[in-house]
């Protein structure tokens, strides 16, 4: 069985992202880069799964720029076997990006493509659901675990509700939520051996796609700003302002 | 042309953020035509037709239609989808998991999780967790839009009649199949609509002390939320969870205890009405959000919180 892992690189989940003063952006420049937190989850599920036999090669895939080679490097250092860097500048959006996934799945026929639910830059939430309504597969969103059940796949769902268990045939696309697993580190010997895997680099044009936006980002603004609270001295003083001057108990 | 809701419901009865997001849709063009896909879901189709703000319901039913697999709904939403300028849902797991696989067959580029509705094609959505706010114009013909629900108010659930309008289900996908929900019964307020939230985080050290946010939420009527730290450490289930990675709450009152306020937290709760933080560490960014702080143990601070409340004559449900 062959697993296909999309993954993206976003700014780093601890930075404190800062608007661009004329409101076209959120500033990137030295800003600290890594993988998108769900990518890692469907990464390392991909990686356990072939730990377990039973699957035979994990190809790491990713849309972007020319640095996006530094995240494919890093899910080649936890275990995918080869990687593939579609390039293109600019907004990207998750329908242009399921488009050239497709491409790739039409080439390579994975039996599995895994990818985070969402990524924490643009928080659309899209591009799984999107690939598997391109390539008419049966879908596993928000995926808290999976079990294979020779060519069909168990996967355990996080809904509003609670829990949700589905079937799915085999293909399918698998979006993978934070609980799915807890992923590794890359060791050294394994960030060195990265560096020797291969990695493929096509653009959209070789894969014959139109990526232009079709949303336009007209401005990027601050999120408006509580105005400052007080602090309270004593657990009294805290319940008689929620009931007199909140009025909210 | 008109605006196209899909409903979310459990085949009994709908589902508050359907609520929303009828107000959502409306908000974009006054003709909102809800689509309900069930199965024997006619007393929903009814509640649904009562709505003021909805002028005609479309109600489809199959045996298939009963757990709204994505795979299931999103053909018959793109057979209809030709006398609609817009395709709108709730911003949750059911509308996140259906929207896009309608999106991508219709070859429309989707704008998610909106909170307001500037115009027709103009719309304005958080990014980065609520770090930052884009305003973002559709080009496509034909719009996919899918709302966060607590930035939009209920609609009127009664003193209309729409005209309730049967439509054929289209076919099975046979690759999906639905086995079990097992939702989480429980006789407090859900997360994502409580008035008021009581949420614990890594500070409650061990999953027994969560009993002291149940003694608060029980007295307030309170939901319980969690930070992701309190979830990961296995001191709470993860259906509590509040922030990016969880659910997003807009309650009236959201007390936050031993969370010491994570961007991922923040996002989820910080556009709540009345924010309380409890926490012994003063420098902790909760308090840069909390409209009361209070600087204390919270193993001393919860019962005295409750000794407080029990003095009160009275306390808001």
């Amino acid at each position: 069985m062959k697993i296909l892992v999309a993954v993206k690189r976003v700014i780093d989940y601890n930075v404190q992202i800062r608007v661009k003063e004329d409101g076209t952006g959120i500033v990137t420049d030295n800003v600290k880069m890594s993988s998108n937190p769900p990518d890692d989850n469907a990464i390392e599920e991909a990686v356990k799964i072939k730990e377990s036999g039973k699957a035979t090669e994990i190809i790491a895939v990713t849309v972007g720029e020319e640095k996006s080679q530094e995240t494919l490097r890093k899910a080649l250092a936890v275990g995918a076997d080869r990687g593939i860097l579609i390039k293109a500048e600019g907004t990207i959006e998750p329908l242009a990006v399921a488009k050239a996934l497709q491409k790739i799945v039409d080439k390579e026929k994975p039996d599995l493509v895994f990818m985070g639910k969402q990524a924490i830059d643009d928080d659309c939430n899209q591009t799984g659901q999107m690939l598997s309504a391109l390539l008419n597969w049966p879908q596993a969103t928000f995926a808290s675990k999976i079990e294979i059940k020779d060519k069909i796949l168990e996967v355990t769902r996080e809904v509003d509700e609670g829990l949700e268990t589905i079937e799915v045939n085999i293909p399918s696309i698998v979006t993978c939520d934070l609980r799915l697993n807890e992923p590794r580190y890359a060791s050294l010997p394994n960030i060195m051996k990265a560096k020797k895997k291969p990695l493929e680099i096509l653009t959209a044009s070789d894969l014959g796609i139109d990526i232009a936006p079709r949303v336009q980002q007209i401005k990027v603004e601050e999120p408006p700003k509580r105005k400052a609270g007080i602090k309270v001295a004593s657990v009294a003083e805290l319940v008689s302002k929620l009931k007199n001057e909140a009025k909210v108990i | 042309m008109s605006v196209l809701l899909i409903a979310e419901h459990n085949n009994k009865e709908v589902r508050p953020f359907t609520l929303n997001a009828i107000t959502a849709a409306s908000q974009i063009n006054g003709d909102v035509h809800v689509l309900l896909i069930g199965n024997h879901c006619g007393d929903v189709a009814k509640s649904i037709s009562e709505m003021p703000a909805v002028k005609k319901v479309l109600h489809a039913e199959a045996e298939y239609y009963e757990n709204y697999l994505a795979e299931n709904f999103a053909p018959l939403v793109i057979k209809i989808s030709e006398n609609y300028s817009h395709i709108v849902s709730s911003a949750n797991t059911f509308g996140k998991n259906l929207m896009p696989r309608i999106a991508a067959k219709l070859d429309i580029s989707q704008v998610s999780d909106i909170t307001k509705v500037i115009s027709a094609d103009t719309f304005l959505r958080p990014i980065y967790a609520g770090n930052a706010f884009a305003t973002v114009k559709s080009t496509d013909a034909k719009k996919c839009i899918t709302i966060r629900p607590t930035s939009f108010e209920v609609c009127e659930t009664s003193g209309g009649s729409a005209p309730i309008e049967k439509i054929e289900a289209t076919e099975e996908f046979k690759s999906s199949k639905f086995v079990k929900r097992e939702e989480v019964k429980s006789d407090r307020p859900e997360l994502g609509t409580a008035r008021v939230v009581v949420s614990g985080g890594r500070g409650m050290q061990n999953g027994e002390n969560f009993k002291l946010i149940t003694d608060i939420a029980d007295k307030l009527n309170a939901a319980i939320g969690a930070s992701r730290a309190a979830v990961d450490a296995g001191y709470i289930s993860n259906e509590h969870q509040v922030g990016q990675t969880g659910k997003v709450v807009v309650p009236d009152l959201y007390i936050a205890v031993g969370i010491s306020g994570a961007i991922q937290h923040l996002a989820g709760m910080k556009e709540s009405k009345v924010i309380v933080a409890i926490n012994k560490d003063g420098e902790a960014p909760i308090f840069s959000v909390a409209d009361y702080g209070l600087e204390a143990d919270l193993f001393e601070a919860l019962p005295q919180f409750l000794e407080e409340l029990n003095k009160l004559n009275s306390i808001q449900k």
